[in-house]
């Protein structure tokens, strides 16, 4: 993450007490060469202020970031134990038996083939999650956010802007082959439906198709945000954020499609 | 909205479900021991009603009680100002998450008034009669409505998990290091943590269980099932264990949930008015972190009856007693930060709060120490359906967890209303508190000794020795009725002192306890954004030997503070 208007972060522990005293460039990792930092933070610019300096909630934008993505990485450990727990069903159903009347062991477990469209649509996937990162990286450009920030337009946004639509697309392309998938999975034989392993290709892709809508009005969020929020902040945050749960519900589904595909 | 209205929100939303559950345990002690009293204006109680009872008893206070209140009613009050922030990380989630709630609330509460009333599998709701519509009159809409209302809590909860844990980790002021959080802090960071993944299982397991209830899955019935003698068959090899697995790795850890923020505050509560440091503060940090970390791995004790694999029961008796290591350090703690401290010559303060703590610590030694011995599979074997276990979780769980919540009424009362609660009606509170809570849940193991069994809804007109041996236990039973009356109307001083409290126009003195956290400086519960911003200073609980002076966190090294 590049671009962030922020000085380097210091142990705010060894700040010493500056009050009455001119200030010499010591901002707690010692003396540095009297450079002029002209930030352009929302303070009178004078080119002493260090965002370090200031208490905890209002250091500037590399804050924001990190707290809204350790928000997002507590969602997310939520949401994989979610995920944990409905693997554990499948594992142990899969190895669930009985003894029928004439002491006979019965498994009845019999595995679901995988139709060949879900191949497809999660390399669609991995293909949205490549957009979305280019659309992430494009948001901390240096030079194009400077650019903005001198007062050229927003060509920062509107280079994200295309990747994120570009992912979009991509993503309701993913669901379009889910939906696919359902379809051929319905139109089987009543013998196959009715085992146990097609209902977790339901439970499994339904679930996760519930938190890729999640993502997908999260990215339709982010696309409006570049349009409209006029803080780089927000519009990187909102981006940021949004990349990485997509990211994270590419990596869910390919785990669970490698389960599905070769662990019946 | 401000996190200081959502804590008072959610506080408002426990007393209710409080006030709803205690009545409702009332009116099953009172069938219980006397079961052909006719509540006024309807026919007898009806055993499905009982155990629709137990059901909504067990989730008001489990849920709705234990959970929010000290969690996030107290969380959201006081512990930004406890790390010296003005606001927290994510206040529209943090919103979100107390309305889902409150609209999970409401389907509870409406669950008793729809066709066939409530569900009647108890908090636990075990399949496959809780996967069955047709098991009882409860097991239809009312069971539906039941998981509707916790799979919103569960989700309710991991949306105000992810705000708190957030909080803390980004919204720390200035030198408030992780070694100078108040073990409150530690207490509802472990609490929150637990409850990430803890709820977010429950959901999944509840998620399947819907399924089975409505979309033809089997993942919960086995394959032949005789339900009111009906036969049913299913496809598939479902596992009703599987159930208790997937609850219980969320039920246990609700408990410490549900306790943890308790355990901090008596640390924090006891060394304030003992004028002491809390005794060994890093290994209590560690300690209360060991506890929500073993507490994940000891499920498998609520399972010993239910056909659990005996091995697995071995290894889950062991890590059940080796739980006992961090709760007795905890333990040692508080006594050690007490002993000598001179309350009994009058040095240090017995308020109210420090009361409530004492009494705490006192219901958590003697609900705890029946623990190791339900933790034995040979033992729990008898005790498992009987009226001893009963007693050791309202002990432990319940009357502790309670005792913290008040602890937290009186002792930052002065802080979140600005007025002072009368001390004499609370010692008289206190006093008739806990006598009537030992009066009532002390009998309870001898009855549970007896093999008086729990979830049934009458104990008399039972034939052959059986029946015997529940009638020897009736006098007993007829204490415990009673005592549980008396201490409902033991509360009474307590409301009476609120509201007297809250019409009383003489506003309290800034840090009336002289405490040292930072939720008592200046300007700390302030939401005015253009005040100062708080630093720390020093760790908590710095006293001098005299107990006199003393140093708060937010004030720098070189300026002491006289009290009084």
């Amino acid at each position: 993450m590049p671009t962030i208007f922020t000085p380097p972060q210091v142990d705010p522990r060894r700040k010493p007490d500056r009050s009455g005293e001119p200030g010499d460039g010591d901002h707690g990792s010692g003396r540095r060469p009297p450079i002029d930092k002209r930030t352009g933070g929302n303070d009178n610019g004078d080119g002493d202020e260090n965002w370090n300096d200031r208490p905890v909630g209002s250091r500037g934008p590399r804050e924001r970031i990190d707290q809204y993505r350790i928000g997002l990485g507590f969602s997310l450990s939520a949401i994989l134990m979610f995920f944990i727990g409905l693997v554990t069903v499948f594992i142990v159903t899969k190895s669930n038996y009985h003894f029928d009347p004439h002491f006979q062991y019965i498994n009845s477990w019999r595995p679901t083939p995988v139709p060949h469209i879900v191949w497809l649509s999660t390399a669609v996937l991995l293909l949205s999650s490549v957009a979305a990162e280019f659309a992430r990286r494009s948001m901390f450009r240096e030079s194009e956010a400077m650019d903005e920030w001198i007062g050229l337009g927003r060509p920062l946004s509107r280079r994200a802007g295309l990747w994120l639509s570009g992912a979009l697309a991509l993503g309701i392309a993913f669901l379009a082959g889910q939906a696919d998938a359902w379809q051929q999975l319905a139109a089987r034989p009543a013998y196959l439906r009715a085992n146990t392993s097609s209902k977790f290709f339901y439970i499994f892709t339904v679930v996760h198709a519930i938190h890729l809508l999640l993502g997908l009005g999260a990215l339709v969020v982010a696309l409006v945000g570049l349009r409209n929020s006029r803080r780089l902040t927000t519009r990187q945050v909102l981006v940021d954020t949004t990349v990485w749960y997509w990211h994270a519900m590419g990596a869910l589904w390919l785990c669970l499609f490698i389960l599905l595909e070769f662990f019946q | 909205m401000k996190h200081r209205t959502l804590g008072f929100a959610y506080l408002a939303l426990s007393t209710l479900a409080l006030l709803a559950g205690v009545t409702i345990s009332l009116l099953m002690r009172l069938h219980l021991t006397w079961p052909d009293w006719v509540p006024m204006g309807r026919g007898p109680i009806l055993p499905e009603e009982y155990l629709g009872a137990v059901t909504l008893h067990g989730t008001l206070m489990l849920f709705f009680v234990l959970t929010v209140a000290p969690l996030w009613g107290f969380g959201n009050l006081i512990l930004p100002a406890q790390i010296g922030s003005r606001r927290m990380a994510f206040p529209t989630l943090n919103a979100a998450a107390f309305w889902i709630l409150a609209a999970s609330l409401t389907i509870l509460c409406a669950s008793p008034f729809v066709a066939g009333g409530t569900a009647i599998s108890g908090w636990t709701a075990y399949p496959p009669l809780s996967a069955v519509a047709a098991a009882g009159p409860g097991q239809a809409l009312g069971m539906d409505l039941w998981l509707a209302s916790i799979g919103l809590f569960s989700l309710a909860t991991c949306m105000a998990a992810v705000n708190m844990l957030t909080t803390i980790v980004c919204l720390r002021c200035d030198g408030m290091d992780w070694h100078r959080l108040p073990l409150t802090v530690w207490g509802w960071f472990t609490a929150a943590l637990l409850s990430l993944p803890s709820f977010a299982v429950l959901l999944a397991a509840l998620l399947l269980l819907f399924c089975d209830r409505h979309l033809g899955t089997n993942f919960f019935l086995p394959a032949t099932l005789v339900v009111n003698g009906i036969v049913m068959h299913s496809p598939a090899d479902g596992s009703p264990l599987l159930w208790l697995h997937l609850f219980w790795f969320f039920g246990h850890p609700e408990v410490y949930i549900a306790i943890l923020p308790g355990m901090g505050l008596v640390s924090m509560v006891l060394a304030n008015f003992a004028r002491r440091r809390v005794f060994a503060y890093r290994v209590m940090i560690a300690v209360t972190v060991l506890i929500g970390g073993i507490g994940i791995l000891v499920w498998g004790h609520h399972m010993f009856v239910a056909g659990l694999s005996p091995f697995a029961g071995s290894a889950f008796a062991i890590s059940s007693m080796s739980i006992a290591v961090p709760a007795s350090a905890e333990v040692l703690s508080w006594i050690a930060t007490v002993w000598g401290s001179g309350i009994t010559v009058g040095k240090a303060r017995l308020t109210t709060s420090m009361l409530f703590a004492l009494g705490f610590v006192s219901l958590f030694i003697t609900g705890g120490l029946t623990g190791p011995i339900l933790a034995q599979p040979i033992l729990d074997q008898y005790l498992h359906n009987t009226f001893f276990v009963v007693a050791h979780f309202h002990l432990i769980m319940a009357m502790a967890g309670v005792f913290g919540l008040y602890l937290a009424t009186y002792y930052w009362f002065p802080l979140i209303a600005n007025r002072n609660l009368n001390e004499r009606l609370g010692k008289i509170h206190f006093w008739l508190t806990i006598f009537f809570a030992y009066s009532t849940f002390l009998p309870m193991h001898i009855t549970g000794l007896a093999g008086e069994p729990r979830h049934y809804a009458q104990f008399t007109g039972i034939a052959g020795p059986a029946g015997k041996l529940l009638a020897a236990t009736m006098p007993l039973q007829r204490h415990i009725t009673l005592s549980a009356i008396f201490l409902a109307l033991a509360q009474i001083p307590f409301f009476l002192n609120l509201w007297l409290a809250l019409r009383s126009s003489n506003t309290s003195v800034p840090n009336p306890w002289d405490a040292t956290t930072m939720e008592w400086a200046p300007n700390a519960m302030s939401e005015d954004p253009t005040a100062p911003e708080p630093t720390t200073h020093t760790g908590p609980c710095e006293y001098a030997l005299n107990g006199k002076t003393f140093h708060p966190q937010w004030q720098s090294v070189t300026q002491p503070n006289q009290a009084e």
